[in-house]
């Protein structure tokens, strides 16, 4: 640094006009920074101010856990019963099974891309990649309803319930009968839609591990598939549960596709085949004629949701946190 | 409480801003313009002759001015039909209308908050919302009837079309106490038919809707549907085992993916799609099919209080018994001159003139008699003060 201001003495030197452009340029940055607090502060504090009379009168404990949900049609007061246990299941379970089915596929893309790819190939495939995070969400949701649940994931549930509905324990998850929308259907397509973000920062931790450690690897006689999966994957671990972090926090907040894809019964059930529904799929099912005492349970499902998020973020941090100290590499 | 209803107003007043925005209306209103320009052509012509009639409205002149709406997205395609292609194509090209199909219960909120000029809604304005209306403006909120229309049971399979059902065994399938085609009860509607072994799936709306309230009160309210435990309104809580569908669009796309499925569907759009559908026994006994002549004869027989205030129901003879109505409300005091004159003019001419439209797109309208007294209702706009 002190190298490079010798070199070019007086580059840095501030003249007034410039002094008065920092302060302009420091306003400008504060009120941005400023402004998402703000924005932030607003929408938690009407969005509570408007759920807490609902959790008033439902009970905290209750909304989270009851799973009866009856809409009221009152103008001035509560009437309905209002526990959203079976939405909050529904999103959870949606977006687990995303990253469950989404993780593999971005780290094999990753590897596949970064090693094993011929150049002309990687950077056209990490593009087409990413192509997926710019299709609207409400697409995925009309392909998946229409064409891609039916024809596709139908006959996998179909599979899957024939041969795995058997085993005990396991079984329960997919017991039938089987419904087209789905909590699986829901999963598999919200796979889909966080596959480019969890590619992404997967094959952006993959590429930024230590090349000499992989040429020792290799020089230690080590094979492709050694190298990867004790060089790579072990030094880019942390970053690869940020990305998945990420694309879970996607997947939780996801609601067109998932209202139309999940069931939309409003109700829950322990097999992935049944119909069930999530927190932002039935805000977005119902808000337009709902009545207002349940426009105010659904700001609190809002309220749920955004709770939800930030626990699972939080944890995230954690655990990013706690495997970079193992691992002695604060990757993220 | 008072409190709770306005910041809830608020909301919905935002809501319904942004389902507008969002275009709500946007497909809605192109499908039935596109699909029915042929019909419309003839009943324009006609329109033509009859114009002189509405003329001592406004002196036979066109009243330029702008009318907004907001409710019920169970008519919005007669509604944008019969504003873009009749009312302001052949009677009053000046006019300018804009019906944003925001939901019933946005309609009502909207309304009785004054923000647009009419409302629409499939539930009709009870006697504490009338109250508080004439606290809100300080005169009476006019609620009248505008067209009749019917809720089908659609299957998945070719194979169930015409079966018989009756309320209490449709309520039953709903319920999920009878999750079977051979179900004994259903066999015993149909006996000369063979029924296969084969688990039903009931599709119900995922989102608050008009045609869940129509459906709902008809297993709720009717005598002869017996143990119906869900009540009734734009939502209801379905049991476990019946999937949801997003709008007439996601009930039919379910009812199509799922091998089993059997879904209650706005009959305007069963007419357009050509569904299997059920036969539900009336109030007589009789199986009916839900065609637009029955929907119309349902309508008719009803017995329709002079406030306005009723939900069709026991319908006998050649009726369809699982028929709804959607309001339209206005307001007796406070409109400027042009608006009322706007807002009668078009009411009018859509309840003597607009029937051949609603048909086309499987909508019944008001029968001769009931004209008469929706228009005396229309005829009180602005005339209070």
């Amino acid at each position: 640094m002190s190298q490079t201001s010798s070199e070019a003495p007086g580059a840095l030197r501030v003249t007034g006009k410039a002094r008065f452009g920092d302060a302009f340029f420091r306003i400008i940055a504060y009120s941005a920074g400023l402004s998402v607090l703000v924005v932030l502060g607003l929408m938690i504090g009407t969005t509570t101010r408007d759920a807490l009379p609902v959790f008033e009168y439902q009970g905290l404990w209750s909304f989270f856990t009851s799973d009866e949900w009856r809409a009221g049609f009152s103008r001035t007061e509560f009437t309905g019963e209002y526990g959203a246990f079976s939405f909050i299941y529904g999103t959870l379970v949606t977006s687990l099974l995303a990253v469950v089915i989404a993780v593999p596929f971005a780290i094999a893309i990753s590897l596949y891309i970064n090693r094993i790819a011929p150049k002309r190939l990687a950077k056209p495939l990490a593009y087409t990649v990413e192509l997926l995070a710019a299709v609207p969400s409400v697409v995925f949701g009309l392909w998946g309803l229409l064409y891609f649940g039916p024809t596709y994931v139908r006959p996998v549930m179909e599979l899957l319930n024939s041969t795995l509905a058997p085993i005990p324990l396991v079984g329960i998850l997919f017991e039938g009968p089987i419904f087209t929308t789905s909590y699986f259907t829901a999963g598999v397509v919200l796979a889909i839609m966080i596959l480019p973000i969890i590619t992404a920062i997967t094959r952006e931790v993959t590429a930024q591990v230590a090349e000499d450690q992989v040429q020792a690897a290799y020089g230690m006689g080590a094979t492709d598939w050694e190298v990867m999966r004790k060089v790579i994957l072990r030094g880019a671990f942390p970053g690869i549960v940020g990305g998945t972090m990420l694309g879970l926090g996607r997947a939780l907040g996801e609601t067109i596709a998932v209202a139309m894809l999940v069931g939309g019964s409003q109700r829950w059930g322990l097999s992935l085949f049944f119909g069930g529904d999530s927190m932002a799929g039935h805000i977005a099912n119902t808000f337009q004629d709902a009545a207002p005492e349940t426009v105010l349970a659904l700001i609190a499902i809002g309220v749920g949701l955004f709770v939800i998020t930030v626990i699972v973020n939080v944890a995230a941090r954690a655990l990013v946190w706690r495997i970079g100290r193992v691992a002695g590499d604060a990757a993220l | 409480m008072r409190t709770t209803t306005r910041r809830a107003a608020a909301t919905l007043a935002a809501i319904a801003l942004l389902a507008a925005a969002c275009g709500g209306g946007g497909l809605d209103a192109e499908i039935p313009t596109a699909d029915d320009a042929q019909d419309t052509d003839d009943t324009d012509t006609s329109d033509d002759g009859d114009d002189g009639d509405d003329g001592d409205e406004a002196d036979g002149g066109t009243i330029a001015g702008d009318l907004v709406g907001a409710g019920a997205t169970f008519v919005n395609p007669v509604f944008v039909d019969w504003i873009l292609d009749g009312y302001q194509a052949t009677v009053n090209p000046d006019a300018n209308i804009n019906y944003q199909s925001i939901g019933s219960g946005g309609g009502i909120e909207q309304f009785l908050l004054e923000q647009v000029d009419f409302g629409a809604s499939e539930r009709y304005l009870r006697d504490d919302t009338l109250e508080e209306a004439r606290e809100t403006r300080g005169c009476d909120a006019i609620q009248f009837p505008i067209v009749f229309g019917s809720v089908t049971i659609a299957f998945h399979d070719e194979f169930y079309d015409g079966l018989i059902l009756d309320g209490t065994t449709i309520g039953d399938i709903f319920e999920r106490r009878i999750t079977n085609y051979n179900d004994p009860a259903i066999q015993a509607l149909n006996p000369d038919r063979e029924l296969r072994d084969e688990d039903i799936i009931p599709v119900h709306r995922s989102d608050g809707s008009g045609t869940t309230s129509v459906f709902t009160t008809y297993l709720d309210l009717d005598d002869e549907v017996e143990g119906w435990t869900l009540g009734n309104g734009t939502e209801v809580q379905w049991p476990s085992g019946t999937i949801g569908g997003q709008g007439n669009e996601g009930v039919a796309a379910a009812v199509q993916q799922n091998p089993g499925g059997l879904g209650y569907l706005n009959q305007a759009y069963v007419l357009e799609q050509g569904f299997p559908q059920a036969q539900v026994i009336n109030a007589d006994g009789n199986p009916v099919f839900a065609t637009l002549e029955a929907t119309t004869v349902g309508a008719e027989v009803a017995e329709i209080p002079d406030n306005f205030q009723f939900d069709i129901l026991n319908i006998g003879g050649d009726g369809f018994p699982i028929t709804g109505t959607a309001w339209v409300f206005v307001w007796e005091c406070g409109y400027d001159d042009t608006t009322a004159a706007l807002l009668k003019d078009f009411w009018s001419w859509a309840v003597t003139e607009g029937g051949p439209q609603a048909e086309a797109l499987g909508y019944a309208p008001l029968g001769p008699s009931l004209q008469e007294r929706v228009l005396d209702a229309i005829d009180r706009i602005n005339s209070a003060e």
